[in-house]
C-alpha cells in the first residue's frame, strides 16, 4: 500500500516539474514582456504595459517582423500551391521520374539545415543571384514544399477516387470534379500543411542566415539584438506568437470535438 | 409516389466492345442488346468482367475496341459528365462534405436544371427519405445512403440506370426489402436499368432478362425462368442454381430424343432441349426434378432411371431436404425432397434409385471441367 502511495505522488510530481521545465523559458519570456526595462531586459524594475500598446517603438524590430511576415506568406502560398499539385501527381498518376520526385522531395528533409544553407548561398553566388528577399523565398518555398507534399499526400491517400467518378458521373466537367469535390476534402490536409510551413518559414533561422543578404528578418533580429541585449518589444511578439499557436491549437481541438459531439447527437 | 418523374428509357447496345487490361482480358468481343425499359441484369463471378462493362457504358472505362450507343447515339468518345446515364456505385460514393439534399442536387446544378433543390426534395421523398435532407452521408445507416445514392442519380432522369451491386454491403432482410423496392421504383419511372451483381437469386429475382458472364464473355442470356429451365453450358447451370450433369457418348437416337450411356444407365433428352446431338455430350437435370425411390421402380420410358446407389448424406435446409447418392460408376447425385412431412428416407446408407422425367432433362452444348480427359 505504501509503495503505492509514493507511486501515485512521485509519477504526477515528475510530469509537473517536466512541465515547469518545459515552461520557465516561455513564462520568462511572457512576464519580461512587463518589465520597466533600463538598458538591459534581465532585472525586473516594475511592471508596465508601454511595451505592449507601443510594440512598434522599436522601427527595426517591427520591420523585421514585417519582412518575416511577407516572406512566411509568400513562401506558404507558393509550396502549398505547387506542393498539393505535387502531391496529387504523385498519388494518383504513374509518370516516368515518380519515385525519382518522391526521393528528391524527401532530400531537403533529411539534410542538415547548415549544409542546405550553405549550400544554397554558394549557388546563389556562382550563378550571380543578388542574396535578399527573393532568395530567402525560393529557399522557404525549396525546404516547406517537402512538408507539404508529405502532409497532403497522406489525404490525397485517403480520398476514395470513386467520389470524383461519381462526380463525373453527375455531369461535372473533370475542372469542376476538382473544385467541388477533390478540393473540399483535400483542405483539412492542405490548411494543416500550409500551417506547418508557415511556421517553419517564420522560425527558420540557418537557411535564412546564409541566404538574406541585406534583408533582415525577425530570427535574425532577434539573434543580433541578443548580443546587445533584447528589447522588451521582442519579447511581446514572442509571446503573441506563441499566444496565437495555443488559440489555433485550441480552436482546433473544440471545433473537433463539437463536430464529434454533433455526429454522436445526430445518430 | 411521385408520377413526375416518369421518363423513358432508352435502349443500351454495345457492338464488338473489348477491354484489355496489362495481363489479361476483361472483356472479349462482346455484344449485348437491352431494350428500352427493361430491368436487366448481369450475372457473375467476381472478375468476369460485369463490372467493366458497367464502367465502360457509364464512360469511366475506355473501351480497347468497339462501340457503346446508348438510345441509337455513338457515345464511345463521349466524357463521363456527357453521358446520359446515372450510375449508383458499390460503395455509395456520397459526398461527405454536402447534405444529404446537396448530394442529390448535385447532378440537377451541374446541368443547372431549375429548382434544383425542390426537385432534390421531391427525389427524397420517393425514397422515404425526405425528413432527413438536412442530415450528412456519415449520419445515416447503410440502407439509408443505399436510398441516397439511388434518389441522386434517379432525380437526373437520365435514359439509363446504371447499378454496380448496390445492395452488397446491406444484411440480408434489408438487402430483400431493398430489392423489392428497387423493382417498384423501376416499374414507377419506366427506365432502363442494367444491374450488375454476383448474387444470382437477385438477379433472378429483379430482372426482365438475366446475362450470365464468365470470363469476360457472355456464356447465355435470356428470361431468368428460361435460363433456369434451360442452360445451355455446364458453367450456367452451376453458376444459377445446382445441377446434376452426366458425360456420356449417344448411344441412342431418334426423332424426338438423344440417349447416352453413363455407367451402364440411359439416360436421355428431348432433341429440342439439347444443344449437341451426336459425340459425347452432357445432359443434367435440376435436383429438385429428380426423385429417388427404395425400391426399383416401374418407370415407362418418358422417364430417366438410375441406381440403385446409397445415400451418402442429408441436408435438411428447412424448406427441403438435400440428399447426396452415390451411384457406382455414375457419381454423386443429388436430389432435394420438399419437406411436406412424408420424407421416404431419412437414413444414411439406405438404398435407392433416382428418377426424373425426360422433359426435364437439358443437354448442353459444352462439357463439364475435366471432363474432356477422362473417356
Amino acid at each position: 500500500m505504501r509503495k503505492l502511495a509514493i507511486g501515485r505522488f512521485i509519477f504526477p510530481l515528475y510530469a509537473l516539474l517536466a512541465l515547469v521545465f518545459l515552461l520557465i523559458p516561455i513564462v520568462y519570456t511572457f512576464v519580461f514582456s512587463f518589465n520597466q526595462a533600463r538598458r538591459r531586459n534581465t532585472i525586473w524594475n516594475g511592471f508596465t504595459l508601454d511595451h505592449w500598446a507601443n510594440v512598434c517603438s522599436r522601427q527595426d524590430l517591427c520591420d523585421a517582423l514585417g519582412t518575416s511576415l511577407t516572406i512566411s506568406f509568400i513562401s506558404t502560398l507558393i509550396a502549398t500551391i505547387l506542393g498539393t499539385a505535387l502531391a496529387i501527381a504523385l498519388v494518383r498518376y504513374r509518370f516516368r521520374a515518380r519515385s525519382a520526385v518522391s526521393l528528391s522531395l524527401f532530400l531537403p528533409m533529411a539534410t542538415p539545415e547548415i549544409v542546405m544553407g550553405a549550400g544554397l548561398a554558394s549557388l546563389f553566388f556562382s550563378l550571380g543571384i543578388e542574396r535578399g528577399m527573393f532568395t530567402v523565398i525560393l529557399a522557404h518555398v525549396m525546404f516547406c514544399l517537402s512538408f507539404v507534399v508529405t502532409t497532403v499526400k497522406a489525404r490525397v491517400q485517403m480520398l476514395d477516387p470513386t467520389l470524383e467518378e461519381a462526380a463525373s458521373d453527375l455531369y461535372a466537367t473533370p475542372t469542376q470534379v476538382f473544385w467541388k469535390v477533390t478540393f473540399p476534402l483535400l483542405v483539412p490536409g492542405i490548411m494543416a500543411a500550409a500551417l506547418l510551413s508557415f511556421a517553419l518559414s517564420f522560425d527558420d533561422f540557418i537557411i535564412t542566415y546564409f541566404n538574406a543578404g541585406n534583408v533582415t528578418t525577425f530570427p535574425l533580429f532577434i539573434y543580433v539584438a541578443a548580443k546587445g541585449g533584447l528589447p522588451p518589444e521582442a519579447n511581446v511578439i514572442a509571446s503573441s506568437v506563441f499566444i496565437l499557436a495555443i488559440l489555433i491549437v485550441v480552436a482546433t481541438q473544440v471545433y473537433g470535438n463539437l463536430k464529434k459531439k454533433r455526429l454522436a447527437l445526430a445518430k | 409516389m411521385a408520377t413526375q418523374l416518369k421518363v423513358t428509357g432508352a435502349d443500351l447496345e454495345l457492338i464488338d466492345v473489348r477491354k484489355d487490361f496489362p495481363g489479361f482480358t476483361a472483356l472479349d468481343d462482346m455484344d449485348l442488346h437491352i431494350p428500352a425499359g427493361q430491368f436487366f441484369a448481369l450475372l457473375g463471378p467476381s472478375g468476369c468482367g460485369k463490372t467493366t462493362t458497367l464502367r465502360i457504358v457509364a464512360g469511366l472505362e475506355t473501351p480497347t475496341q468497339g462501340q457503346v450507343l446508348i438510345g441509337g447515339q455513338d457515345v464511345t468518345s463521349m466524357k463521363p459528365h456527357e453521358r446520359p446515364v446515372n450510375t449508383v456505385f458499390q460503395s455509395y460514393a456520397l459526398f461527405p462534405h454536402m447534405t444529404i439534399l446537396e448530394n442529390v442536387a448535385f447532378g440537377l446544378r451541374q446541368r443547372k436544371i431549375d429548382d434544383p433543390v425542390a426537385k432534390a426534395q421531391e427525389a427524397l421523398d420517393l425514397v422515404e427519405l425526405g425528413h432527413i435532407a438536412a442530415r450528412r452521408p456519415q449520419q445515416l445507416s447503410g440502407g439509408q445512403q443505399q436510398r441516397v445514392a439511388l434518389a441522386r442519380a434517379l432525380v437526373n432522369r437520365p435514359s439509363l440506370l446504371l447499378l454496380d451491386e448496390p445492395l452488397g454491403a446491406l444484411d440480408l432482410k434489408l438487402r430483400r426489402q431493398m430489392q423489392i423496392e428497387l423493382k417498384a421504383i423501376q416499374m414507377e419511372v419506366g427506365l432502363t436499368f442494367l444491374h450488375v451483381t454476383h448474387d444470382q437469386e437477385e438477379a433472378m429475382d429483379m430482372a426482365d432478362t438475366v446475362a450470365v458472364m464468365n470470363k469476360g464473355r457472355i456464356e447465355q442470356m435470356g428470361a431468368p425462368e428460361a435460363l433456369y429451365d434451360r442452360p445451355k453450358t455446364a458453367f450456367v447451370s452451376k453458376f444459377l442454381g445446382q445441377s446434376n450433369l452426366f458425360v456420356g457418348k449417344v448411344s441412342d437416337s431418334n426423332d424426338s430424343s438423344v440417349s447416352i450411356e453413363v455407367g451402364g444407365y440411359k439416360v436421355t433428352v428431348d432433341k429440342k432441349r439439347a444443344e449437341k446431338h451426336t459425340g459425347k455430350i452432357a445432359i443434367g437435370v435440376r435436383p429438385e426434378k429428380a426423385t429417388f425411390h427404395t425400391s426399383k421402380p416401374n418407370l415407362s420410358s418418358d422417364h430417366v432411371m438410375i441406381g440403385e446407389g446409397e445415400i451418402i448424406d442429408i441436408r435438411f435446409t428447412g424448406v427441403s431436404n438435400q440428399y447426396l447418392i452415390e451411384i457406382p460408376n455414375v457419381g454423386e447425385v443429388t436430389v432435394f425432397a420438399q419437406n411436406i412431412g412424408k420424407s421416404p428416407v431419412i437414413e444414411l446408407g439406405a438404398k435407392v434409385w433416382v428418377s426424373w422425367k425426360v422433359e426435364h432433362s437439358f443437354g448442353l452444348a459444352d462439357l463439364p471441367d475435366g471432363s474432356e480427359e477422362q473417356d
